[in-house]
This record gives C-alpha cells, structure tokens and sequence, in this order.
C-alpha cells in the first residue's frame, strides 16, 4: 500500500496555545507549516485557561523578572531546572507584550496598561509581601489568547489540517523523526505528514483520573507517541492537584477567585489556611493548599453530608468586582450548581488539574534523551513544547499563571530554534514505506470484531484506579497496587473491541486510540510515583514525608519498553544570576 | 427518559432516520447535564456520533438542536427539557454524520471578515494604551467561542449563505470595528457594503435568543450599519 504523503518544513502537532504560538513564529519567518489537530483550533484545552498569565510588568505592584524567578524555583520545590526558569521569567514581559499586539483584549486598569492580578505562590523581594503578576482578560484568558493566536495565524495564512488525529511518530531506523503518521477523522482516510522537523504540543493528561478540571480530548496522545517512539517521559509522578475544583464535578474554579479575595472555610467555618500558611494563607502555593484540604477532610473537617469538600467563599467581596472580574466563573457556578457566588460559597475539593511531567527538552524546545554522550543528548528536528514537554520550568509543582506562558514562551523557542534548523537542514531525509506504514498495525487493530471489552469501561475503570491508587496521598503499598491494576487493565486493552467500524467519522475508534494512549501514560504516572521515595511538591509520600535533597534532588525518566525508571540532575545553574539553593519551604 | 436522536451515516444509510434511546431512571444523576446523557448513551452504543470537548460551555463544540432550539449539550441542563428530548444537527449545515455538521461554510465566513486586529504603527517596546472604557466596548463581542448555533438558526443565514455573512461573523466584524487599537475600520466597512453581506439580517433575532454565551449578534449589526451611515456623511 502507498500512503498518501504531504510534505512541509515542519508538522506542528497540536493547536493549542503552544502550538499556535510556535506555528505564527514560524510562518511569519515564511516556513511551511502543517498544524494538525483533532479538534478545531480554538476547540483546544487552552480555551479553558481562566485566570490569567505570569509575567513581572509592575503594572500594579513593584515587580521584576528575578522575584518571579525565585517564586518559580521555590515553587517548584526546587525540582525546575534554573536556566530554563530564568529563560522563561526574562521573556516573560515580552511574551505578554506580544500577545498584546496581536490583539489579546487584556483587561486594563486606569491609566491603560494592562490589568494583573495577585496569584498563588507570588511574592516580591524574594518571599517577601504578595505581588501582582497574574496579566488577565477578566477570567476568559485563556480563550482571549487561543482565539488571538488562532486569528493571527490566519492572516499568516499558516497550513491548518482541523480534525486529524496524530496516530504515530515515523522513526527511520538511525532514530530520526521524519514526521507522523495522521488520520482524517471525517473521512477515515489516512496519511503521512513528511517534515524536516517535528514538534509535539499536544497539551496535558487529565484525563487520567475520574475528576479532573481537563477537557475529554486531553489523553496525553503527544506524550504516549513519544513513549512508543522510544523517548522517555520525565518527572511524571507530579500531577497538580488544584485546590478549588467544584466538588464532585471538576469544573475549575480560577486560583483568581482567592487572589480577588475569597478565601477557604471548613465544617467549622474556620478560615484554616492561616494554619497552613501564615504569611500567604489562601494564595500558597497549589500543592500546599490541596493538601490542606485533604487534610482537613480528612481530620473529619470537611463540609457537607459526606463530609468530602471545604467551601470556598466570596460572598463578603463586592458583587460588582465580581461580575467584572470573574463573570464566567460566576456563569459557570450558576450553571453547574445553581448558586451565585456573590453570596453563597461554592463546595470545592482539590481536583486533578495539570502534568507537571512530560516530554524532557531543554531551553530551546528540543527533544533531549539519555544516549552515549550523556543523559541529555538532543534528538535533531524533534521538539516539544507546551504542557506535554517538560523543561523543566515547573518542577515538582507548577505556580499558576505560568503555564499559559510557558506555552508562549517555550513555543516560540522552538519556532526559533527551528528556524536555526531549517536553515541548515535543507532537505527532507528519505522516508521508506516500510517505515512510513509501520503505524498501520496501530489503525487495523480497531477493526477486530466481535464481543470484547468496552473501552468505555476500561476507561472508566482507569480513572477510578489512578484516583485511588495515585492520588493526593500516596504510600508504597497503594502505588504497588496502583501498580498491578493498571497492568491488568493494559492486559484487558487487548480484549478490546468495537461495535462501529465505519469510516466516516469514528469517534468511537479515536477514543479508542486516547484509551491506548492514556494507558501508556498511566503506567508511566504510577511507576514514576511508585519509585520517587520522598515528599516534594505536588508528590506526597505518607511513608517519606520529607524532601530528601541528598537522593532525590533529581529527575526520573520513564522507559515504555522495559518500563524502567532512570535519572537525571537538575540543572541548578541559571544563565546568568546565582543559583537558588534549596530551603524549606514555608508560605 | 426517552430520547429521538437523528442518525446518519452516509457509508451505509440511505437517508437520515431518528433513533429511539432510553436512559434508565437510575442513570440520571441530580444536576446532570444533556452531553452527560450523550456520552451515558454512547457507552451503550459506540456508534453514535457528536462532537464535545471541555464540558463547560467555552470551547463550542457541542452546538445541537435540542427540541427544537439549538443550543450546547454540555450547559443544557436534563430537568429543564420536555421529554422525549428530540435532538438534530445544527440545522443549515451539511450533516457529516449524525450531530456532527460540517462547519465550512461557517468558518469561511468568520475568514472573510479579516478577524484579526490590524494596527500599522511601529511595533512599541510595551502595551498600547487602552482605558478601561475603550475596553468594555470589546465585552459581548470577544466571548464568541464559534458554536455556530446563532448562524444555524438565522432564516437570511439558511437562505443566503454564500452571500450573507451570519450574526458570528458580523459579530467578530464588530468587534475589531469596536476595538481602539485597530486601524482598518475604513477598509472594513467597504467589505461589508453592499446588499447581502451585512444587510441581509432583518432583525429577527433568533441569534439573540440562542447564543449560549449571552451574546447579541443583532446590536452588532446594527452598530455596523449605524457606523456606515455615520461614515458616508
Ligand atoms: C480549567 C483550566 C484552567 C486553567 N487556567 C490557567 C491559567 O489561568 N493560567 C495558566 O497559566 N494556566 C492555566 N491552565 C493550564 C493551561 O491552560 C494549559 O496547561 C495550557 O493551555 C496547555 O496548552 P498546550 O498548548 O500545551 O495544550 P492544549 O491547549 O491542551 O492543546 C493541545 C492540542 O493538541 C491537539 N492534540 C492532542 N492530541 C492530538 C492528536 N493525537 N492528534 C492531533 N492533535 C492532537 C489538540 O487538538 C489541541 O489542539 C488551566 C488549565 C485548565 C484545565
Ligand atoms: S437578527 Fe439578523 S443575524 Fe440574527 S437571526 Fe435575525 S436575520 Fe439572522
Ligand atoms: S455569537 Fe454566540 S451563538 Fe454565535 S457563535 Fe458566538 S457564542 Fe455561538
Ligand atoms: S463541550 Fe465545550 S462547549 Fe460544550
């Protein structure tokens, strides 16, 4: 058989605020870009973005790129390589700045600049009072900055293929990636995108779990391509827990709504963060304030009849700021829950929010692997970026707010470092068909019939499984057992069958293809967890409940093959400035 | 509950049928929402085919026709629709299959109004100015998440698509008329001159009535004629 082929300078997989903003950088320096995705652009998970995007303006508060730097590290409980950090946090203002150009309504406060609010885990002078840093269109941020990157690449007439579904890597057999194996969904027809380079922005996982703040299409795909292409995936035992998702539901409810004022209360009606975290009380960061929720529920402190969430409260702020600083939260809440935040408290429980882990690249977007020379050899052409990549700039728990810039400044990076490429790299290396339809097994496997296991089950079953056996708290015993269940449901993937085998528009065998590739991110997740023997960051061991910087100052990476676990240092070098040593860590 | 949704797959359908679905009792959770039903339904049967991503109503893919009115599955509450719940495509569009539509001719629309802020100064080191009132002319404008469920239900966007540009297009339109950083108001209005593009819309406002997002596509439009008229003085 001769698949189809299509041939550009680079394939951008995904359409996501990481990949629209790597997509315009490169079709203004006039590179042939593919953007594919398996939903229509501005359909991708960054539209969800709520509150808003980190970077040190000083429109409100006093403020610089080096306290953000240091509120990152510590953040990221000392887990984040620094050069990276240190990159992110210099670029951060420009990035915004940008966005602002293309378009991006920012909310704006009197005198015109843009609006920034007050975010967790932000502070000035090195720990010190509350900053500002959190650049906001109202709480529709991250629907503000997609629709604008969407827009822009229009007028950059950038190459979009909506509804195509990545399927697989093509790996020639010295270990290039030559570009992917795509299906149509509308048709069933597939194809291969042919490209010099490759950069995977496929966004996050949350998925994984039974509640989760995350759209269904985040399953991880880019992540799961990148395992069976042979890549490891790094740091994937930390998964962020948001603090405030609606209870029961998983809806997010914006860190923005604390950092406008609202606050955290128990049964008791206590304001129990000030135990916590005395200085910063409710705007710690994440993985503080989860786990003090969890701990409070359970201390037999939570609220409602089963006792099972804390209650997030508004109802003493103004109900015009809130109508125009969160209007959409309020909408949703109203929607969800029938209640109108600006005088009821919403019930909120900590919820799986966001994939630290990912893809290991360094500063410049590229794909770095442990080869011969080293633990972190770069793979030419192949880059990653956005939430599926891991840098890593978010450590062991990612602040708010610099998500939405890592995707803008590590994707245009990669564009950059891309277009560094292209000029050296000129042509195409060739593809054999051979290789190019090895990932047809992967496709005709869905078309085996008869009664099997539903993949609706299965899913299911493994967002049960994650949620109880690699949750907020976890133990060895619980992750072995984590463990063993999700092996057995890999096993039982292959008893899976469909009921529809058409062509035309299958959703029931692209999700199929999600389950196979959360599957893999699974067992990636709880062996990662399961081998990290210490306490830090959005990890919490109850058997090693310190932070143990002698062993474990160091990031794990994930093999599928043998499904192994290796390491590798952190880079605690910045580019230019001191490093910050690990301290305790205290809000 | 009873359900009649429309189905149709081209590869072995003839033509498009409604099928008849049962959702137990005890399947119905307090609270839940249509798409929740949707996905309930589509456990039992894979074959059904409907578009949904975020869930929450902001990313726009689940427009539908729901009893009649086109709306999101996702924000539709279950207790507050008249059983059997009749659902169909968006109408207006080609059917792909199922409730899927294809939306083509809705996107080339949005293409054709240049959505996209244009602003040929040199590029400033930081932030343009704009006050917060210049800014609250972009609110109810800016919020489209493109579900197409105002465009499918306007009668002038059925019988004029080629032509008529459709209440979220017009809407996107005025939004970069109304933003004061954009500098390519004269050119824009060109573009919408003429019999059809802009002045197809009649004022019926069915737009209005189902934008899920709260939106008003008809004060749009007439902000852009009243703008034409100011202009031609
Ligand atoms: C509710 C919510 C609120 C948030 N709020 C904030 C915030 O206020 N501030 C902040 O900084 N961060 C926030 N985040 C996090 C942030 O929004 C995300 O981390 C970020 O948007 C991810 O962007 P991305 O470009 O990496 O991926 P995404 O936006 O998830 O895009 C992924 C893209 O990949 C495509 N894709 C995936 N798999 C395939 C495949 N197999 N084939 C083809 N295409 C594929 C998808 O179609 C999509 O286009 C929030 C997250 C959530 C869930
Ligand atoms: S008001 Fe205009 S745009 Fe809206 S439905 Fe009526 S004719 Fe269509
Ligand atoms: S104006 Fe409203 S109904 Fe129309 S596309 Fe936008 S959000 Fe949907
Ligand atoms: S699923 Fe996103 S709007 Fe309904």
């Amino acid at each position: 058989m001769n698949l189809p082929r299509r041939k550009f300078d680079t394939l951008i997989i995904g359409a996501g605020g990481g990949g629209l903003r790597a997509a315009l950088q490169l079709s203004q320096a006039d590179a042939r870009v593919a953007v594919v995705s398996k939903v229509f652009p501005t359909r991708s998970h960054t539209v969800a973005a709520q509150g808003g995007v980190n970077a040190a303006l000083a429109n409100v508060l006093p403020d610089n790129w080096h306290w953000h730097m240091f509120d990152t590290v510590k953040g990221s409980d000392y887990l984040g390589d620094q050069d990276a950090i240190e990159y992110m946090c210099r670029a951060a203002p420009q990035a915004v700045y940008e966005l602002e150009h293309f378009g991006v309504p920012f909310s704006r406060q009197q005198d015109g600049r843009i609006y920034q609010r007050r975010f967790g885990g932000q502070s000035r002078d090195f720990g010190g009072e509350q900053a500002a840093r959190t650049c906001a269109a109202a709480d529709r941020t991250g629907h503000a900055i997609l629709h604008t990157l969407y827009q822009q690449n229009l007028r950059a007439k950038t190459h979009f293929f909506d509804e195509f579904f990545a399927i697989d890597l093509v790996r020639d057999r010295e270990g290039y990636i030559l570009g992917a194996f795509v299906m149509e969904i509308a048709t069933g027809e597939v194809m291969i995108i042919e490209a010099k380079t490759t950069l995977i922005a496929t966004g996050g996982v949350g998925q994984l779990f039974r509640t989760n703040t995350n759209a269904l299409i985040n399953t991880g795909d880019g992540m799961a391509m990148a395992l069976r292409a042979g890549i490891p995936l790094q740091d994937m035992e930390f998964v962020q827990f948001h603090p405030t998702g609606i209870a029961g539901k998983g809806m997010l409810i914006s860190e923005g709504a604390r950092g406008e004022g609202g606050f955290l209360v128990n049964c008791e009606g206590e304001r129990f963060m000030e135990r916590y975290a005395p200085q910063a009380k409710d705007l710690a960061s994440r993985d503080v304030v989860s786990r003090a929720i969890a701990t409070e529920i359970r201390g037999g402190r939570g609220c409602g009849p089963g006792k099972d969430h804390v209650l997030l409260r508004l109802d003493h702020l103004d109900s015009d700021m809130i109508r125009k600083r969160l209007p959409a939260i309020r909408d949703m809440v109203l929607t969800f829950l029938h209640l109108d935040l600006c005088d009821t408290p919403a019930p909120v429980a900590p919820t799986v929010h966001y994939t630290m882990g990912g893809i290991p690249t360094n500063r410049f977007g590229q794909v770095v692997v442990p080869e011969n020379q080293g633990p972190e050899e770069t793979m030419p052409g192949l880059y990653a970026a956005g939430e599926c990549a891991c840098v890593s700039v978010h450590g062991g728990n990612r602040l708010g707010g610099n998500s939405l810039l890592d995707i803008l400044v590590f994707g245009r990076a990669a564009a950059n470092h891309i277009i560094g490429y292209l000029a050296e790299n000129r042509y195409h290396r060739p593809m054999s068909d051979e290789e190019a339809e090895k990932s047809m097994a992967r496709l005709a496997r869905w078309d085996k019939r008869g009664e099997g296991e539903s993949i609706d089950g299965l899913r299911t079953e493994l967002g049960n499984v994650m949620e109880d056996y690699c949750g907020v708290f976890r133990t060895e015993e619980i992750l072995k057992e984590g463990i063993s269940r999700v092996e057995e449901l890999v096993r039982r993937m292959d008893d899976a069958t469909l009921k529809d085998h058409s062509r035309i528009f299958n959703t029931a065998r692209v999700e199929a293809m999600e389950l196979e590739n959360l599957m893999d991110v699974a067992l990636a997740t709880v062996i990662s967890a399961y081998s990290r023997k210490e306490s830090r960051g959005a990890h919490s061991r109850m058997d090693y409940p310190d932070r143990d910087d002698l062993h474990w100052l160091r990031h794990s990476l994930y093999f599928r093959e043998d499904r192994s676990i290796d390491y590798k240092p952190v880079r605690t070098k910045p580019l230019s400035v001191d490093a910050f040593p690990p301290k305790a860590r205290t809000y | 509950m009873q359900f009649s949704i429309y189905r149709f797959n081209p590869e072995t359908d003839r033509k498009p049928y409604m099928q008849e679905y049962v959702l137990e009792e005890s399947a119905i959770r307090p609270g839940m929402m249509l798409l929740d039903a949707l996905l309930a339904i589509k456990a039992g049967d894979d074959t059904l085919g409907f578009r949904r991503s975020c869930g929450e109503g902001v990313c726009g893919s689940d427009g539908m026709n729901i009893n009649g009115r086109n709306g999101l599955a996702c924000i539709t509450p279950l207790n507050e629709l008249k059983t059997p719940i009749v659902i169909r495509p968006l109408p207006g569009l080609p059917v792909i299959r199922d409730l899927i539509v294809d939306m083509e001719v809705f996107y080339r629309q949005y293409r054709a109004v240049r959505p996209w802020l244009i602003n040929n100064d040199p590029v400033p080191e930081v932030e343009h100015r704009q006050s917060p009132s210049e800014r609250e002319q972009l609110d109810g404008l800016y919020e489209c998440i493109l579900c197409a469920c105002c465009s499918t239900s306007c009668p002038s966007f059925w019988w004029n698509p080629d032509k008529f540009l459709g209440p979220a297009s017009l809407l996107q339109a005025w939004r970069f008329l109304a933003d004061s950083r954009d500098q390519a108001a004269n050119e824009r209005l060109d573009e919408l001159d003429g019999p059809f593009r802009l002045f197809r819309c009649h004022t019926i406002m069915n737009c209005v009535d189902v934008c899920p997002k709260g939106l008003n596509p008809t004060r749009a439009i007439g902000h852009i004629k009243e703008l034409m008229v100011k202009q031609s003085f």
